[in-house]
């Protein structure tokens, strides 16, 4: 790949066996020099997204993401074949290895620890592009719904385009025609004038010592084959014949299985291990004492969970053996009243005199809301396979950021991340889950007291017990009102605060706000759970603008509304799923319509739920959906992650509770952590809006509206305000009010 | 050791005879389509047939097995690697996300159609209701079904129940 010296945006060139590859890339020492400084080390060579034009005319994306269900392989796919006007049967896709070449650390902590955006001055060139690719490419992390809006925009299109751009000029060089003659379609170039055509192969060699062009011309929509259709998956056969390999489906040779017991309360070490037991037990070969965790390497793992299951490990005391969640959702309300109290307050985001408008305002409202922890409880519980041998290190697992996973490895161990292989493989669900390292670090420590290689598998009940959990919090809004019941003031104050930074800012025009937090401590491990602080924001803000809107006595649809006025794509899709959804009508009694909406990852989501209430919990029956991702890329795929997005919200909204006793988590498995199962999954109708604003993600935006809809349909329904999750309605029917009625003045 | 047969193929196991059915398979057997998901019967992700019915791997002992025949998801395709109709159905309805939990999905649904042809969205919802999709993917399952009823050769023709 000698080509690749080639300093520039653009990387070129004819690999072994004459495939044409081109790349999209930003490197150090190019001509630019303000660009040129943000590249903070030397050596590293930035993002890079390739696309591969071998000899039988076949297209290979290699797509610097993981695929954990989004398909992302496909749309990423689909967006390069899009621009290159490559023909959709010829495309393939690859999975980017772990490597530098794919991502980069510099300007990823340049751009997402300092929270800049990209800079103006080249905002709107092919650098811009890959400015903002890299953003969401850093460190090759898969979450925050980045792949189509940054990846695919900046990666896929413009790599795409400048291939499609270098053939054709090297079709003209060839021809002797002008380029401008040239039309492409499906792989082939054509020249109408002579009617010569040739597919894209014939002209790689050339393409490929021609120089990169560093503004290639993305199609605009009114141009778009692939882009807006639902191609088919391009993963799906090995995922209806078994045959698709997870991380849990890897084996090697002489492989040898793992079970493990973390340690029950966070931070405990295991001071001693009676390890009698297990070694009584037919096929265990080793004990391993990790400190925060212990695991027994067995010839099977069935053999080895039933030994680490009779060990007798003596953990030492954390402070926390007497903690139960009561007091934790205790000292949230207390350390919120301290920082009020103190004048303490962590300020989030000011607008006017919020406590000032609030006194002066003729009418106030205040609500208090709570949501327990969660855990992600992906399908395929944790595992990870690994070799130590000889000084270096190999693993394979289902990652969300295997270079982070390899850094990890290398710190802890002190291990050089050139000795370091991570395998990435299919991952069976994360949520969240899989962008953490703690189970990476745990498998290798295993691997260390094993002969070849071992691979660990959590138990569902590790899983549960052993996660990052999405925190309980609690909120407590204040509003002052007006004559006429609008907002004058919005009084926000919570606990915990991560991210996205704008998820607590309420959408609704209102002219004085104060949006404070107080810290208080999470004595259990934090996570990033799907949409992250967007799930609770979202149930906090729709349900009290829904309970403002029932105070003025208005239409909870048409107060958004009317508090939305210079929002019009929040006004288009409350507009579109009012519609959908029959909003207005007459129900059977004990039924009831909510609405809630929510933009999160540039996506603005309106859900509308139907409730029947009759039952001991509260039934949805149909969620209808408007959503607005700017342009949605493939539809079917979109709205299946809109669905799944409900669905696993809906999960939350009406089950999910992890609770702390005795300092450790109470819930193991599906039986005291229940999900939503297909008997009570809602029909979803999903209502699709092109706006053209800056593309939205799709993996996340689908879950934060569904728990307050279906609160604010159960107040329709019944009368009954529920203001903590999960929504439980006792078996009388008759709803437990949440932590704090609302007080009036 | 144990004789059973596992996708038309007799097979020997000489593992505990406690050890449940989903490790033997997926360990032993090197047939790693069937999935681990609960361990105590909670998920449907090991579900195989069991002489036809479907049973969860996890929670039921190699003994219990002994000379009866399994079908695991790489025996649903017939010999000559054509997929089954359900299987179709799962990709004209892109119903799997991540997958994982598809194996046994597919194994619940076909144990339905086997006995019911034509089955209402009661009988999908008691059928399927074992098997949990985190993914989310239930309306999907449902349709998905419902196509691959109505592709069956012996219910040709007739109309579709809607329970």
């Amino acid at each position: 790949m000698g080509k690749w010296t080639r300093r520039g945006f653009i990387a070129a060139g004819v690999a072994t066996g004459g495939v044409f590859a081109v790349g999209v890339a930003l490197r150090e020492g190019h001509r630019a020099p303000k660009l040129a400084q943000m590249v903070t080390e030397e050596g590293e060579t930035l993002v890079n997204v390739w696309v591969k034009l071998a000899p039988d005319n076949t297209v290979t994306a290699i797509v610097p993401h993981s695929e954990m269900g989004q398909g992302v392989f496909t749309s990423m796919a689909q967006m390069l074949a899009e621009d290159m006007d490559a023909d959709w049967n010829l495309v393939r896709f690859e999975q980017a290895p772990a490597h530098e070449a794919y991502a980069n650390h510099a300007l990823a902590r340049e751009y997402l620890l300092g929270g800049a955006s990209v800079p103006g001055f080249v905002q709107d060139t092919v650098n811009g592009a890959f400015l903002r690719m890299s953003q969401s490419m850093s460190l090759q992390i898969t979450g925050g719904s980045t792949a189509v809006r940054f990846t695919g925009q900046g990666g896929m299109r413009v790599a795409g385009a400048a291939a499609r751009e270098m053939l054709v000029k090297a079709a003209a060089r060839t021809w002797k025609v002008p380029t401008r003659t040239l039309r492409t379609e499906n792989s082939f170039i054509y020249h109408d004038a002579s009617g010569r055509s040739a597919p894209y192969a014939e002209f790689a060699e050339v393409a490929g010592t021609l120089a990169p062009p560093t503004q290639p011309a993305l199609k605009s929509p009114e141009a778009f084959t692939l882009m807006g259709t639902s191609v088919r998956r391009l993963d799906l056969a090995g995922k209806v014949d078994g045959s698709a390999e997870f991380g849990m489906d890897v084996t090697l040779p002489g492989m040898r299985y793992a079970a493990v017991r973390g340690a029950p309360i966070f931070g405990a070490r295991a001071v001693s291990i009676d390890e009698q037991p297990a070694h009584a037990m037919s096929g265990v070969q080793k004990v391993v004492n990790g400190g925060e965790f212990v695991a027994v390497i067995a010839d099977s793992y069935w053999q080895a969970e039933q030994a680490v299951a009779a060990l007798d490990v003596t953990w030492n005391k954390t402070g926390r053996e007497a903690l139960n969640q009561d007091d934790i959702d205790t000292r949230f309300a207390a350390d919120m009243a301290r920082a009020v109290e103190s004048g303490r307050e962590q300020i989030d985001f000011k607008a006017g005199n919020a406590r000032q408008a609030t006194d002066r305002a003729p009418h106030r409202l205040e609500a208090e809301y709570t949501v327990p922890y969660l855990a992600h409880a992906a399908m395929e519980p944790l595992n990870a396979t690994a070799l130590v041998e000889d000084g270096n290190v190999q693993i394979w697992l289902g990652h969300q950021n295997p270079l982070g996973a390899r850094d990890a490895i290398a710190d802890t161990f002190d291990i050089p991340t050139e000795d370091i292989t991570v395998h990435n493989r299919l991952i069976g669900g994360a949520f969240g889950r899989r962008g953490e390292v703690d189970f990476v670090l745990m498998a290798v420590r295993i691997a260390q007291d094993s002969d070849g290689p071992v691979k660990m598998i959590w138990s569902r009940t590790e899983d549960t017990r052993q996660d990052f959990y999405r925190p309980a919090t609690r909120a407590r809004i204040i509003a002052g009102l007006d004559e006429a019941k609008q907002p004058v003031s919005w009084d926000y104050q919570f606990v915990h605060k991560h991210e996205p930074v704008e998820a607590s800012d309420p959408p609704y025009t209102i002219v004085n706000k104060l949006i404070h937090y107080a810290e208080s401590e999470n004595p259990i491990r934090f996570g990033a759970w799907r949409s992250v602080d967007h799930t609770q924001h979202g149930f906090f803000i729709e349900s009290f603008i829904d309970e403002l809107a029932h105070e003025a006595g208005a239409d909870p649809l048409a107060y958004r509304r009317s508090l939305l006025q210079d929002k019009p794509r929040h006004l288009a899709a409350l507009d579109a799923v009012a519609e959908a959804s029959g909003w207005g009508r007459d129900l059977e009694d004990g039924r009831g319509l909510g609405v809630a909406i929510v933009e999160s990852f540039g996506t603005v989501v309106a859900q509308v739920a139907e409730v029947d209430t009759g039952g001991p919990v509260p039934r949805v029956t149909r969620v209808w959906v408007a959503a607005d991702p700017g342009f949605v890329v493939n539809p079917d795929g979109f709205s299946a992650q809109i669905e799944g997005g409900i669905i696993y919200g809906l999960s939350a909204a009406l089950y999910g509770n992890i609770t702390v006793e005795n300092g450790a988590v109470a819930e193991s498995n599906f039986h005291d952590y229940p999900v939503v199962r297909i008997d009570d999954a809602p029909e979803i109708e999903i209502a699709l809006i092109n706006s053209g604003a800056a593309l939205g993600g799709g993996g996340e935006p689908g879950t934060p509206p569904i728990a307050p809809a279906v609160a604010n349909a159960i107040f329709a329904a019944t009368g009954t305000r529920l203001r903590s999750l999960p929504l439980a309605l006792p078996s009388d029917g008759v709803a437990e009010a949440g932590p704090a009625a609302p007080r009036r003045a | 050791m144990m004789q059973m047969k596992i996708n038309g193929q007799i097979t020997e196991l000489r593992v505990d005879p406690d050890m449940p059915l989903l490790w033997a398979i997926r360990e032993t057997l090197n047939l790693p389509g069937t999935k681990y998901g609960c361990g105590i019967s909670q998920c449907g992700a090991c579900t195989i047939h069991l002489n036809g019915v479907p049973v969860r791997a996890c929670s039921m002992p190699v003994s219990a097995a002994e000379g009866a025949e399994i079908t695991t998801i790489e025996g649903v395709a017939s010999a000559d690697g054509g997929l089954h109709a359900v299987q179709q159905a799962w990709i004209e309805h892109q119903v799997p996300q991540c997958g994982y939990c598809q194996s046994g999905q597919i194994m619940s649904a076909v144990a339905l159609l086997a006995n019911n042809p034509a089955p209402s969205d009661q009988d999908i919802d008691d059928a399927m209701r074992g098997n949990i999709c985190r993914c989310g993917a239930y309306g999907r399952i449902r349709a998905a079904i419902k196509t691959a009823a109505a592709s069956l050769p012996s219910t040709a023709g007739e109309e579709q129940s809607n329970g």
